[in-house]
């Protein structure tokens, strides 16, 4: 009984286990499935990008926050998420060198300048995609079809728009699932997603809101825009970036709504962008700019979408 | 059996394991009690006993000013040797009747009893309430008498016993629930004579199923009263979630319970009730959870008003290990102190001593936006925009985000990954916007 002096804090007195850091273990490992079936279907060079990537993003974040004299806070694994979600944006061919451009300029321009972890106002790793798109955009579209003897292919949401040569056939819908088609090296197995975001989901990192409202305005709007030709739909889903951009990057927490109610909004206008460009827009793939765009609108979604405080209700309830 | 709940929340360990099962004990009879003058929210007591004075137990020590406030009693029989300014666990310094016990429990004159229920009318019950010192003993000490008299126009129709026990380690109300559940019974009957009203509902969590059979029992065949089983979950104890739970009403933003029209008190508010009409014995003693890893023996003491943190540490074994932490309450709100040189009051429900490990406070990070404490927010505010207004002083936006709201219940900051001081910061907008709201009152 000799300690008199004891230490005082306002309450409560006792955290929860929970850790940024230990989220964002979840989202890395939510993506091995991911990581996986893109070695399985382009071979070690995804493997490659991928260590590239996230190489380039844990040491910029590393020397940014050393210049810019903050604590380094690399050990939250914020930049190896980062780093993984810009390899898995790029097609597996893609020069090593621009792979890690885009890892440096997402965490340097669209993390670090802004603040740091939580105050990106749009989605690293979909900026550096954009900014990889607009400045090298045959290499970023050079799609190979899957396996060793790889040459070059069309994507099926390239091939049902019509854009690319004709003379391909569409892939079916298991292989689409599996990821047997062209695409970049995350996006291309279906399941391997899933799984993904199954587990994020099983773990309360996301809720099934982003992911299950973006899909299903995406099925039906492909179903309304294609004058209701069912075809469409797996395609849709399944293949191009959809699965990939609405369980991992339009679920980021720092450039998407933190209200239940601005969530839903947030994905129907993910959802409804994506399928207008995707039909009408120039572009055969819309999930990057759509996410993009409805990130700028998250400050707005969350001002207006305050939920409703409990007893806010008349006198006479 | 439905459970009833409400939305939001989060679920902090129990850790009532400790002390669940430990029938309750009574403390070793203190040497010396020190009394403040203030155990309750509304104005503090002047003593009306001198240094040299003797007093029994039972005896009014000090009386209450105005109609916010109840009169303080001596828990032991001996000599006032001071009358002096001492710390208590709000942490500050209020006026102390400091007794040095003669170890007799001579009982006072004052104290007999106050005859059958069915002969008091409501206003002999709210005045016996008061003169007996009653508060509410979860913790929160707003003086009983005050909540059993609402303006007629609120209609009040139901009063619910708060058996909660929401806070994670404390089992002083799950204790009394088992040990005394006729007296929680007795106390609620009494409230609903002296509200008029004919229904009464004792909240249970579902964590406790031993106590909601025993209330149950306890409550067969008296009229109007329902135990109902609520989903174990924090805050479910506080008071807007309880009435929600148990009656689908919401108490209006600002508003009071009664604006839903109810009256909530806790189950040992309800037994001390139950003691002062049966012998007249007045408020001077409380059950509290010792409890903790610091603890080596972990008890369920019943405790005279006035008894010193460290004496009744030192019935539980005394410390294990170096604690570096002692809370007044619970770990979700209860209040840290300096020392363990201050008294049990009545609204003391636990005595948690947190080992080094518990104690460390986590460092925090950057808010990542993650939304886990809108979610858990039982008040649908978002704590993490509020805070981020706090941080910066801009109190006027937060007020704008309804600060004024939070029932500061730590939800938020219990899970927040970051471990960002949320409710932390909240509180202090709160105080910010109160004085400024006092400020313009007064230019008016």
């Amino acid at each position: 009984m000799e300690n008199s002096r004891f230490l005082v804090s306002s309450s409560p007195h006792i955290r929860s286990g929970e850790s940024t850091r230990r989220i964002m273990m979840d989202v890395a490992i939510a993506l091995l499935p991911a990581l996986f079936s893109g070695i399985w279907f382009f071979g070690l060079r995804a493997l490659w990008l991928t260590i590239v990537a996230v190489g380039f993003a844990v040491v910029s974040e590393i020397a940014m926050q050393k210049i810019m004299k903050r604590p380094v806070t690399v050990k939250d694994f914020s930049a190896v998420v980062t780093g993984m979600l810009i390899a898995f944006n790029v097609p597996a061919t893609l020069p090593l060198w621009m792979v890690a451009i885009g890892a440096i300029f997402a965490i340097v321009i669209v993390k670090q300048c802004f603040g740091g972890v939580g105050h990106n106002f749009v989605n690293p790793a979909l900026a550096a995609r954009a900014m990889l798109l607009a400045s090298w955009p045959v290499d970023m579209t050079s799609w190979v079809t899957p396996g060793a003897d790889a040459v070059s292919t069309a994507t099926p949401l390239g091939l049902i728009k019509g854009a690319e040569a004709a003379n391909q056939v569409l892939p079916g819908v298991w292989d689409l699932f599996v990821g047997n088609i062209g695409g970049c090296i995350g996006e291309t197995s279906a399941l391997a997603l899933l799984i993904g975001g199954l587990y994020l989901i099983y773990r309360k990192v996301i809720s099934y809101r982003i992911p299950v409202v973006y899909i299903a305005t995406v099925g039906i709007l492909a179903l309304v825009f294609s004058g209701f030709n069912f075809a469409y739909v797996p395609y849709h889903i399944f293949a191009g970036g959809l699965l990939l951009g609405a369980i991992f990057m339009a679920t980021d927490y720092s450039s998407s709504p933190m209200t239940a109610k601005g969530q839903i909004i947030f994905a129907i206008g993910c959802g409804f962008l994506t399928s207008v460009i995707r039909f009408f827009g120039g572009y055969p793939e819309g999930v990057s700019y759509s996410i993009l765009l409805m990130n700028i609108a998250t400050p707005l979604i969350d001002r207006f979408t305050l939920p409703r405080k409990f007893g806010e209700v008349k006198k006479s309830a | 059996m439905k459970k009833l709940t409400f939305k939001g929340g989060t679920h902090p360990p129990h850790s009532k394991k400790a002390t669940e099962k430990l029938a309750l004990e009574k403390a070793n009879a203190p040497k010396v009690v020190v009394i403040p003058m203030q155990q309750h929210i509304g104005a503090p007591c002047d003593p009306i006993v001198a240094v040299g004075d003797e007093v029994k137990v039972g005896q009014k020590i000090g009386e209450a000013k105005g109609f916010v406030s109840v009169p303080v009693h001596s828990s032991v029989s001996g000599k006032v040797t001071a009358i002096e300014p001492r710390m208590y666990s709000g942490g500050t310094k209020v006026t102390c009747v400091v007794i040095e016990s003669d170890m007799q429990d001579t009982i006072h004159e004052s104290v007999k009893t106050k005859g059958s229920l069915e002969a008091l009318s409501s206003d002999d019950i709210k005045n016996i309430i008061k003169e007996a010192g009653i508060v509410g003993m979860g913790g929160a000490t707003f003086p009983t008498h005050v909540k059993l008299a609402p303006p007629p126009e609120k209609n009040v129709d139901t009063v619910i016993l708060n058996g909660a026990e929401c806070e994670p380690y404390l089992t002083a109300d799950h204790r009394l629930m088992l040990e005394n559940p006729e007296d929680v019974v007795y106390g609620l009957q009494a409230f609903m004579k002296a509200l008029n009203v004919s229904k009464g509902y004792i909240g249970i969590e579902d964590n406790k199923l031993d106590a909601i059979e025993i209330m149950q029992k306890a409550a067969e065949g008296k009229a109007g009263i329902e135990v109902v089983a609520l989903h174990a979950k924090y805050p479910q104890g506080a008071e807007k979630q309880l009435i929600y739970a148990c009656t689908n009403r919401e108490v209006p933003s600002g508003g009071l319970p009664a604006d839903a029209r109810v009256v909530v008190n806790n189950v040992g508010t309800a037994a001390a009730v139950a003691k002062a009409i049966k012998t007249g014995m007045p408020l001077v003693e409380r059950i509290v959870t010792i409890t903790g890893q610091g603890i080596k023996n972990p008890k369920n003491l019943l405790v005279k008003i006035g008894t010193n943190f460290r004496e009744v540490i030192e019935q539980c074994g005394g410390f294990n290990g170096n604690p570096q932490k002692i809370i007044a309450g619970g770990p979700m709100m209860g209040i840290a102190q300096f020392h363990m040189d201050i008294p049990v009051i009545k609204g003391t429900s636990g005595i948690l001593v947190l080992s080094e490990q518990e104690a460390r406070l986590p460092e925090s990070s950057s808010c990542i936006r993650c939304g886990k404490c809108v979610e858990v927010c039982p008040i649908n505010l978002m704590p993490a925009s509020l805070s981020a207004h706090a941080m910066l002083d801009n109190f006027d936006q937060a007020e704008s985000l309804h600060a004024m709201d939070c029932i500061e219940c730590g939800s938020c900051s219990f899970v927040c990954p970051a471990k960002r001081p949320l409710v932390e910061s909240i509180r202090l907008a709160k105080r910010e916007i109160v004085a400024k709201r006092k400020k313009a009152q007064a230019k008016q």
